[in-house]
């Protein structure tokens, strides 16, 4: 079985971002850019899977600008087997990105899709559940665990009342939760090793895919901070603040 | 020009975040129809079919429905789409699954999470963890959208009569995956996304017997409890507790974040709320950068000190 694993370049997670003055974005001009964290344990998943010898080959994929092939020889370095790059603006929106993905499911026929379940960026949380249903596809969403029993993906997900599992039969996409797994790190061999993996490069109009706008960005602005607050001294007038000025309890 | 808005419920009550989502619905300015969907799910479309700003209500009541499946919830939301110019639902862990996919069957985008509404078309999201506020222009004539309940108030009035509830034969098959169990956690405190008062634990309140405190203080206070994801990985607690960037967005009117640093991902979740208390023993933990009032000290001796004083 093939695994195909989305990987996105995005800000690192640690970095906190600021809007330009002009209000058209954020600015990201030397700002530490990395691989989407829900994609780092997508990547972690399909090797394991491949560890585990469920799965044959593992496939990277990303749809962005030229830098994104960085994410993809560090997926490469992690033990994915070959990348492809998709040459697109950082920008596209997650239905073109989407069809992208649709196209090399169509070509390349893999058992079983991971994604992250959210790019920390953009919040969206929607690639996985549009490229299942654009290949008519089971969905697996936020996964915390994943079981592969012969036809079947056993997926545990993380809901807003606790668990949930539920049975896929193959081929399907599954997205990642944050307890999936503990991505490793890549050792340095394995980052020499990844500069001879094959990296494919595809345009959008490879796959057949002529993005559209479906959203405009008009403005990004910061938002409303708070007033800084006070420190207090004691339980007493922690207690009696929140009784007496703040009136909360 | 309508909207459908899809409401989230228990099976025996409308959530909170409906009535959220409700307000958002009547800012867009069209009719509303609500759907309810689920099983045995009769008295929650009555429920619906009495809340003001309400034309109609859609029930769609079959067995295929009971667990809210991404497959067959987005095949009823697209066969019912043709009639609607705006299909909105409340974030949830529901929505977040089957709303894209009516957004890609019926090859339009999807605005997720939006936290005001400028017009019919534009609206207002957060990006980047909420450390930017995007304002965004939908350009499909229809429209997919997702609400952050807890920007928007609850509209909770009531019309004198009700409004026509309409049943939906329409039957979605669910052949490719089906759902095999829960583990739901169950709890008599207050919904940690509805709750007024939340008080929450991070890795500093150690394992998961610790928690005890934080629970005798949220008891004490008639408070729900929430954590950050250090505390959720560690098997604290269960990963339904987690507020933040990925977890569940809050905005009480009192926020107790005990022994938690303030990393951006949490303070995503929770940094609207009205007042913010921080208990830490280092000084300079980013938390009391949003914090109205913050205690320096160990959590160990404070909570029980604040359990014996309320
Ligand atoms: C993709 C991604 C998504 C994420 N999503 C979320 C999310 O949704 N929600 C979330 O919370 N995090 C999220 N995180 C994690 C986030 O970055 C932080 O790692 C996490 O919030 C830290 O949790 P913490 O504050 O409990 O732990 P720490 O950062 O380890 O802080 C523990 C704090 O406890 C204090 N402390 C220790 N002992 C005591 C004591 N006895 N008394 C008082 N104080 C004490 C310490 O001084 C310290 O400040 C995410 C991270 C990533 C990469
Ligand atoms: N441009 C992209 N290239 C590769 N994978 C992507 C891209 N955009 C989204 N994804 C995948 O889809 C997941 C969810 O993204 P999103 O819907 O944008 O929140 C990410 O974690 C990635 O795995």
């Amino acid at each position: 079985m093939k695994i195909l694993v989305g990987v996105k370049r995005v800000i690192d997670y640690n970095v906190k971002v600021r809007v330009k003055a002009d209000q058209s974005n954020v600015d990201l001009t030397n700002v530490k850019m990395a691989m989407n964290p829900f994609c780092e344990i997508a990547v972690e998943e399909a090797v394991r899977l491949k560890e585990a010898g469920v799965a044959s080959e593992v496939i990277v994929m990303s749809v962005g600008t030229t830098q994104s092939q960085e994410q993809l020889r560090n997926a490469l370095a992690l033990g994915a087997d070959r990348a492809i790059w998709v040459e697109a603006e950082s920008d596209i929106e997650p239905l073109n990105v989407a069809k992208a993905f649709a196209a090399v499911v169509e070509k390349e026929q893999p058992g079983l899709v991971i994604l992250g379940k959210q790019s920390i960026d953009s919040d969206n949380n929607q690639m996985g559940q549009m490229l299942a249903a654009l290949t008519k596809r089971p969905q697996g969403t936020f996964a915390s665990k994943l079981v592969i029993d012969g036809d079947k993906a056993l997926v545990t997900r993380e809901i807003d009342g606790g668990l949930r599992t539920v049975a896929l039969t193959l081929p399907a996409i599954v997205t990642t939760d944050l307890r999936l797994n503990e991505p490793r790190y890549a050792k340095l061999p394995d980052i020499m090793k990844a500069k001879r993996k094959p990296l494919d490069t595809l345009s959008l109009a490879d796959l057949g895919v002529t993005p559209k706008s479906h959203y405009r960005l008009d403005k990004v602005e910061a938002p409303s901070t708070r007033s800084a607050g006070i420190k207090v001294a004691s339980v007493d007038e922690l207690i009696s603040k929140l009784k007496d000025e703040a009136k909360v309890i | 020009m309508t909207t459908l808005l899809i409401a989230e419920h228990n099976s025996s009550t409308l959530s909170s975040a409906t009535l959220c989502a409700l307000t958002a619905a009547q800012a867009i300015g069209n009719d509303i129809h609500v759907l309810v969907v689920g099983k045995n799910v009769e008295s929650v479309a009555d429920e619906a079919a009495s809340l003001s700003g309400v034309a109609k209500v859609l029930c769609a009541n079959a067995d295929v429905y009971e667990y809210a499946l991404a497959e067959p919830m987005g095949d009823l939301i697209v066969y019912l789409a043709a009639n609607y110019s705006h299909i909105i639902a409340p974030s949830n862990s529901e929505s977040k699954d089957f709303m894209p996919r009516v957004a890609a069957l019926l090859d339009v985008g999807q605005m997720s999470d939006i936290c005001a509404v400028l017009s019919a078309d534009q609206f207002k999201r957060p990006i980047y963890a909420g450390n930017a506020i995007a304002t965004v222009t939908a350009l499909d004539a229809k429209k997919v959208i997702t609400v952050r309940a807890s920007s928007f108030d609850k509209n909770a009035q009531q019309n004198d009569q009700k409004c026509p509830v309409e049943t939906i034969d329409f039957v979605a098959e669910s052949v490719l995956s089906s759902w095999q169990s829960d583990d739901i956690t169950e709890s008599e405190r207050p919904d940690l996304s509805s709750a007024s008062r939340i008080v929450s634990g991070g890795r500093g309140v150690g394992s998961g017997e610790n928690f005890a405190l934080v629970e005798a203080l949220a008891d004490k206070l008639g408070a729900a409890v929430g954590a950050s994801r250090a505390a959720v990985d560690a098997g604290f607690v269960s990963n339904d507790l987690q507020v933040g960037q990925t977890g569940k967005i809050v905005a009480p009117d009192l926020y107790m974040a005990f022994g938690i640093s303030g990393a951006i991902q949490h303070l995503a979740g929770m940094k609207d709320s009205k007042v913010i208390v921080a208990v830490n023993k280092d000084e300079d933990a980013p938390i009391f950068q949003v914090a109205d009032y913050g205690l320096v000290g160990d959590l160990f001796t404070i909570i029980p000190e604040m359990v014996g004083k309320l």
